[in-house]
C-alpha cells in the first residue's frame, strides 16, 4: 500500500522532515554543465519535491552526501589538537536502486574491512534511503547483469507525476509525518533489462595480468580521473597536512578523495611510481571492481551505473572492457 | 549594356573579370545555415551562373558567371535564403540593399564545439540585426574562445568568448589537471598552495579550460558570459597588422552599443574625399587617434564592474 498527495502537501511534509533530517537528492544546476550552455545533475540539499531531477542520471553518485570530498579532520596548534563539530542531524537521500547497492559496497569497505572508519560510520548510522525508480534504462547503465536493479533496502519509496507524489512506506519511523493523502497502491518499477549486457569471466586469475589487452588503454586514457569521482563504489582518499600561511605552526588534517587513475596515487616515499602506466591503471581499476573485491567480500564492487562510460571523455568502456576481458579469457589469451 | 555599377555593388553583386558576368554574393550571418537553403543556391548557381559556388573567406557564398540580364530574377530566387536568415531588406524580392557592411562571421562556438565559451552564431545574428544594411565598410568576426579559429584579430571587431571561472575548493581534490593544463598550454595563470588552487586574476583569459579539465567540477562557469573586444586588425595593402585589446571582461549590450556606436564616429570622421567614398574604419581611428574614437564609441555605454578598458593602444 501507499498513498498520493499533492506536491503542496508533500512539500509541507519535506518542510517537517528538514527539521529533524538533512534531505539530498539529485538537483540540475543550470549552466554548471564542463560545455557552455549545458547543466550539471549532482547531488545536494533540497527543499521541495520540484527541485528533485527524476528524469535523468546524476552525473555524480550520491556517495558525495557519504563521503565529504575535502574532510577536515582536525585542526592543530603548537600544543592542542581539535575536531571540528559533528553535524548530528539526520541524512534522508533520494537515490536509485544501484546506487542503495554501491551504498552496500562503501559500508563493506569502511565498516567491514578490519577496523571501522568512526569517520565513515558516524555519518551512515544517520542516513536513511529515499528509492527513486527507474521507468526506463539509462545510457551505459548494466545494472541487471550485475543484479543492482532491484533493492528493497529503503525507508521511502517516491515517485513524482506532474503536480502528485505517489509514495510508499517501509520504515514506520515516517509514518507519522505522513498522515494525510490518499491511499493508492504504489509499487517502484524496476528495469529488468539492460540495452548493454556485461558478463564477468568466470575462472578469472591474475595470468591476466599479463594479457596484451591493457596496453590499448595505455594510449587512449589521459588518466583525468573521472571514472572515478563519478563511480558511486570508489572509496579512496588521500590525506592532506595544512599548514596555514600565516602561522605555520598551525594548520589541519584533511582527508580528501583520490584516484587510481591519477597521477600521484601509486608515487611512494623517494618518489618511485609502481604503478605510472594508464594501461596498468585500467587494470588495476577494472580487477579491482570486478575480480580483487569480489576475492575478498564474495559479491562484486561494480553495480553498473554505468557513470563511468557516461563521463570519459576519450570514450574508454568499462563494460565493454570486462566484456573484452571475457572473450580473452575464453580465448585462454 | 547600360549597367550603374555602384548601384550593382550595393546589391551585393559585383563586376568581375568577364565582361557583362557578375556574380551575387551571399549573407550568412554567424556562418551557419539551414541545409535547404543551399538547394536554392544550387539552382540559381545552374540556372543563371555557370554551376559552381565559390565558398567565401567571410563564410558567405558568391555565385558567378551570372549575366548581368538576370540580376532581377536572381533577386527574386534568393529572396527565400534571404528570409530564412533573417537578413534586413528594405523591399522584398530585390536582393540585399547594402554590401559595404560585411557578413558578421563566426566560428562554430558552443553549438558544437567543446570549447565555445558561448553561441557565437546567435551573438553574430543579433550583430547583423543591429548594423544591417549599411554602406559603412566593417568587418566583424567571432570566435568562441581565445583560440580564436575565426582569426578575429584580423577584423575591426573581434569579438573573443570568455567564461570567469568558479571555484569551489571543497570540491577540488587536487589532481592538478587544469594547473598543467593552464601551465603548458594556455598563460599558467592556476598555481597549487595548500593543495588547492589558486587563480591569478590578472593573468586569466577565462578560455575556461581549467572548466574543461576538472574531473570533480570544482571549476564551473560564471552565470555571465564575457567577452574580450579586440579591435582594428586588417588585412590589405596599406599597413596590415593584428587587432588589439580594447575591453576585456565585456558584456553582449556593450559590444553591440560600442559597434552602433562606430557607425556613427565614422559618419562624422570619414573622409569626405575618400576614392570612391570608401574608407576602412581602421584607418579614421588611425587619422583621428584612439582616444577620439574611444570618446565616441563609449558615449552612453554602462560597462559592467568586471570591465577593463585599455587608457590607449598602441597597434604594431
Amino acid at each position: 500500500m501507499g498513498i498520493s498527495l499533492s506536491n503542496k502537501e508533500f512539500n509541507n511534509i519535506l518542510d517537517e522532515l528538514k527539521k529533524e533530517y538533512k534531505i539530498y537528492a539529485p538537483k540540475l544546476f543550470k549552466g554548471k554543465g564542463r560545455f557552455s550552455d549545458t547543466d550539471l545533475v549532482r547531488y545536494d540539499e533540497i527543499s521541495s519535491i520540484e527541485e528533485i531531477e527524476f528524469g535523468k542520471k546524476s552525473y555524480y553518485s550520491p556517495k558525495e552526501v557519504l563521503l565529504p570530498i575535502t574532510q577536515t579532520l582536525f585542526y592543530f596548534t603548537e600544543d592542542k589538537v581539535i575536531e571540528p563539530e559533528i553535524d548530528h542531524k539526520k541524512t534522508l537521500v533520494f537515490l536509485r536502486s544501484c546506487d542503495i547497492h554501491a551504498v552496500k559496497r562503501l559500508d563493506e569497505i569502511y565498516l567491514e574491512n578490519g577496523v571501522e572508519d568512526p569517520y565513515y560510520k558516524r555519518r551512515r548510522e544517520k542516513m536513511k534511503f529515499i528509492l527513486m525508480e527507474c521507468e526506463k534504462s539509462f545510457e551505459n547503465c548494466f545494472c541487471a547483469s550485475m543484479g543492482t536493479n532491484e533493492t528493497d533496502d529503503y525507508s521511502l519509496f517516491v515517485k513524482s507525476e506532474g503536480d502528485r507524489v505517489f509514495l510508499d512506506i517501509k520504515d514506520k519511523e515516517f509514518s507519522s509525518y505522513f498522515d494525510t493523502g490518499v491511499e493508492t497502491e504504489v509499487f517502484p518499477n524496476f528495469v529488468k533489462e539492460n540495452k548493454i549486457e556485461v558478463n564477468i569471466p568466470e575462472n578469472l586469475d591474475i595470468d591476466i595480468f599479463k594479457s596484451l589487452m591493457w596496453k590499448e588503454y595505455t594510449s587512449r586514457c589521459i588518466g583525468c580521473g573521472r571514472c572515478n569521482t563519478v563511480c558511486g563504489t570508489c572509496s579512496c582518499f588521500s590525506m592532506q597536512d595544512i599548514f596555514y600561511k600565516d602561522n605555520e605552526r598551525t594548520g589541519e588534517r584533511r582527508r580528501v578523495w583520490a584516484s587510481c587513475q591519477i597521477d600521484g596515487y601509486s608515487e611512494v616515499a623517494g618518489g618511485f611510481d609502481f604503478r605510472s602506466d594508464q594501461g596498468d591503471r585500467m587494470r588495476f581499476k577494472v580487477m579491482h571492481k570486478i575480480y580483487d573485491f569480489n576475492k575478498r567480500f564474495g559479491y562484486q564492487m561494480c553495480v553498473g551505473c554505468g557513470r563511468c562510460d557516461d563521463a570519459c571523455p576519450e570514450y574508454i568502456s568499462f563494460s565493454n572492457c570486462v566484456n573484452k576481458l571475457n572473450e580473452k579469457v575464453k580465448e585462454g589469451k | 549594356m547600360d549597367i550603374n555599377t555602384k548601384k550593382l555593388k550595393k546589391n551585393a553583386f559585383r563586376v568581375t573579370k568577364e565582361r557583362g558576368k557578375t556574380a551575387i554574393r551571399v549573407r550568412v550571418p554567424g556562418g551557419h545555415i539551414e541545409a535547404k537553403h543551399l538547394l536554392i543556391l544550387k539552382n540559381i548557381a545552374e540556372k543563371y551562373g555557370n554551376g559552381t559556388l565559390h565558398i567565401t573567406t567571410r563564410q558567405g557564398f558568391e555565385i558567378p558567371g551570372i549575366s548581368m540580364e538576370y540580376i532581377d530574377d536572381v533577386n527574386k530566387e534568393i529572396q527565400p535564403v534571404i528570409e530564412g536568415l533573417n537578413i534586413n531588406q528594405v523591399d522584398p524580392n530585390t536582393g540585399y540593399p547594402a554590401s559595404g557592411t560585411r557578413n558578421v562571421a563566426a566560428c562554430v562556438g558552443n553549438n558544437v564545439c567543446p570549447f565555445g565559451n558561448y553561441n557565437t552564431t546567435d551573438f553574430a545574428k543579433r550583430i547583423e540585426d543591429a548594423i544591417f544594411p549599411n554602406d559603412y565598410h566593417v568587418k566583424i568576426a567571432l570566435t568562441g574562445c581565445p583560440n580564436d579559429c575565426i582569426k578575429s584579430r584580423m577584423h575591426d571587431f573581434g569579438i573573443i568568448g570568455m567564461t570567469e571561472p568558479q571555484y569551489d575548493p571543497y570540491r577540488c581534490i587536487a589532481c592538478e589537471a587544469c594547473v598543467d593544463n593552464c601551465r603548458d598550454r594556455i598563460v599558467g595563470a592556476l598555481s597549487i598552495e595548500n593543495n588547492k588552487v589558486v587563480r591569478n586574476e590578472d593573468k586569466c583569459i577565462g578560455c575556461g579550460e581549467c572548466i574543461l579539465k576538472c574531473p570533480m567540477s570544482a571549476w564551473t562557469r560564471s552565470e555571465e558570459k564575457y567577452y574580450k573586444l579586440v579591435i582594428m586588425g586588417r588585412t590589405g595593402k596599406k599597413n596590415p597588422r593584428l587587432a588589439r585589446e580594447f575591453i576585456t571582461w565585456v558584456d553582449e549590450e556593450s559590444i553591440i552599443k560600442i559597434i552602433l556606436n562606430t557607425y556613427r564616429y565614422v559618419d562624422k570622421y570619414i573622409d569626405k574625399d575618400a576614392p570612391g567614398g570608401k574608407e576602412h574604419v581602421g584607418y579614421i581611428v588611425d587619422r583621428t587617434g584612439f582616444q577620439e574614437f574611444k570618446k565616441w564609441v563609449l558615449k552612453d555605454v554602462e560597462l559592467g564592474p568586471k570591465a577593463i578598458v585599455e587608457e590607449n593602444i598602441y597597434w604594431y
